[in-house]
């Protein structure tokens, strides 16, 4: 059964039509990366799916399990509240002290329970901000963008983090991502979004660095960057 | 809790000398906050020329009183017990105004802010109230409420009520959208919402206010201790204004600065633990 399933699904900011996408299932437990250009309606479709877009114009159906998680790209941490408080904001009952515990020995933050935001790196904050997400045990975890923010060897870390947790608890996940390499290195799946369209819907199953080539390649055409351009960028940059 | 404020390093000087060798150090951005001896430097000055002008009689004793003669009368009237009763008297209406004027502009704040149809009803009245000067409220007390204790607690209350009530609602405004779409996605129902996002983000708009009408309930004092009064600071100030006796006009004026002061510093100590997990820039 899908856990995920979109039909006729339109938003739309004064006349202008910014996500159209006719149908799209997402089957249970699979992860899926969704990549676009910027402007290209990435957000806008996983707002809309965490059912944050209440006050965008838009028809449509939508069918989402009711344990959602989203994780920003900040890590929305409440400033005043300890990081044990944070992960367990909005949880009721006994043995939420316990969990929260647990959650953050999860994402190696065993003992500082107590710390105040401010006091952790950007990159501790957002585990901070996984640990929220998956302590409430969701079906469906929604991300946007959530390592933008963070430097390329946290970012390696953080995926990696995030690839052992999802296989512990198994929740489907929709992550909005404008790079080709972490969609390759986390997804099941890949969505190409384009002026609001699904233009590309990809299994990608490389086996060897040639094939992760090929598929880079594939995605990155996708995006409407040919490899000449981005290896020249790569070399300048 | 375990965190503390950002202090200056220890081995910052904080007279207003240092800074002399300030071109070898990294130039900041945000100015060093000043020591208590920075900050007492301008009143110190002010205080040497005015005793100076004073004994050199520049400074007539029937304008102003030496700050000496005002420290002896000031000293004179608590020995001799007379002050006390008189500045008892003073903080009971000061105080009594403030808890009543903090309780009605929070409930009015968090109404407004937390509320449509509050704010509807709320907002605008507050400030129309906010253009009135409190005094010029006096003769519609004294009308209404009579010339008793009533009419002075009653407005302080109103005049206390203002800064509490825009510096809090302008917090409960100004809490980051993005919190709320935070609370929709962790299921954070209504009334956990306020306790742990409306009210904690809110506090320091709260506590800004409450610097304000600690100040403030004191200042409408003076004029509304003219009427009908037997005891107070400002009934002490304006029997020693029938006698021309300066030194006692300038004992009830440091006093009023004293608790001004005072009550201040309290707030602020209250705010550094309260705001305790925000590494800041001064305060
Ligand atoms: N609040 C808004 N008002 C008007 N237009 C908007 C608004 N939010 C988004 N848009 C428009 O909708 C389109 C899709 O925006 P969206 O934020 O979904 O893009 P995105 O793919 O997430 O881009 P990025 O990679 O830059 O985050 C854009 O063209 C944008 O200009
Ligand atoms: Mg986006």
């Amino acid at each position: 059964m899908s856990a995920v399933r979109l039909r006729d699904l339109t938003r739309s900011y004064g006349p202008r039509t910014v996500l159209d996408v006719a149908g799209l299932d997402i089957e249970q437990g699979e992860f899926v990366c969704l990549i676009g250009r910027s402007g290209s309606g990435k957000s806008t479709l996983l707002r809309a799916l965490a059912g944050l877009d209440g006050d965008v114009a838009g028809d449509g159906r939508i069918q989402v399990p009711a344990r959602r998680s989203v994780l920003f790209q900040d890590s929305r941490l409440l400033p005043w509240a300890s990081v044990a408080d944070n992960v367990t904001l909005g949880l009721r009952g006994d043995g939420v002290g316990d969990a929260a515990a647990t959650a953050l020995a999860d994402v190696g933050l065993a003992g500082r329970e107590k710390d105040w935001p401010s006091a952790l790196s950007g990159g501790e904050q957002q585990r901070v901000a996984l640990a929220r997400a998956l302590v409430r045990e969701p079906e469906l975890l929604l991300a946007d963008e959530p390592f933008g923010a963070l430097d390329a060897l946290t970012r390696l870390r953080m995926h990696a983090l995030l690839r052992r947790l999802v296989a512990e608890h198994r929740p489907t996940v929709v992550l909005v991502t404008h790079d080709v390499d972490e969609a390759l290195a986390l997804a099941e799946r890949v969505l190409v979004l384009e002026d609001g369209r699904v233009v590309l819907d990809h299994r990608p199953t490389p086996r060897t660095a040639d094939d992760l080539l090929a598929e880079r390649r594939r995605l990155l055409a996708a995006l409407g960057v040919d490899e000449d351009t981005s290896t020249r960028l790569r070399e300048t940059a | 809790m375990t965190t503390t404020p950002i202090r200056p390093a220890p081995e910052v000087r904080h007279d207003a000398l240092a800074g002399a060798d300030s071109h070898v150090r990294l130039r900041r951005l945000a100015p060093r906050q000043l020591g208590a001896l920075g900050l007492g430097i301008g009143p110190l000055v002010a205080l040497v020329v005015w005793q100076v002008a004073s004994s050199t009689g520049l400074l007539p004793e029937q304008q102003l009183a030496s700050p000496l003669t005002a420290v002896t009368t000031g000293w004179e009237m608590l020995t001799t017990g007379e002050l006390l009763p008189h500045v008892a008297a003073s903080a009971r209406r000061a105080y009594l105004g403030l808890g009543i004027g903090v309780a009605l502009g929070l409930g009015l704040a968090l109404l407004s802010g937390l509320t449509r149809s509050g704010e509807a009803a709320v907002d605008s009245l507050v400030q129309i109230k906010r253009a009135i000067p409190t005094l010029a409220l006096i003769p519609l007390a004294i009308l209404w409420l009579g010339i008793g204790e009533t009419m002075k607690v009653a407005v302080i209350a109103t005049a206390v009520l203002v800064p509490i009530y825009l510096n809090t609602h302008a917090g409960l405004r100004s809490i980051d959208q993005r919190y709320v779409e935070l609370a929709q996605t962790t299921d954070v129902g209504r009334a956990e919402f306020i306790r742990r996002i409306a009210l904690p983000g809110s506090l320091p708009g709260f506590l800004t206010g409450l610097r304000l009408a600690v100040t403030m309930c004191w200042t409408s004092l003076v004029v509304l201790e003219q009427i009908n009064a037997t005891e107070g600071i400002g009934y002490v100030m304006n029997r020693a204004r029938d006698f021309g006796q300066t030194d006692v006009i300038v004992v009830g004026l440091v006093i009023y600065a004293v608790l001004g002061l005072a009550s201040d510093a309290l707030v602020r100590v209250v705010q550094g633990r309260a705001l305790s997990y925000r590494k800041g820039m001064g305060s």
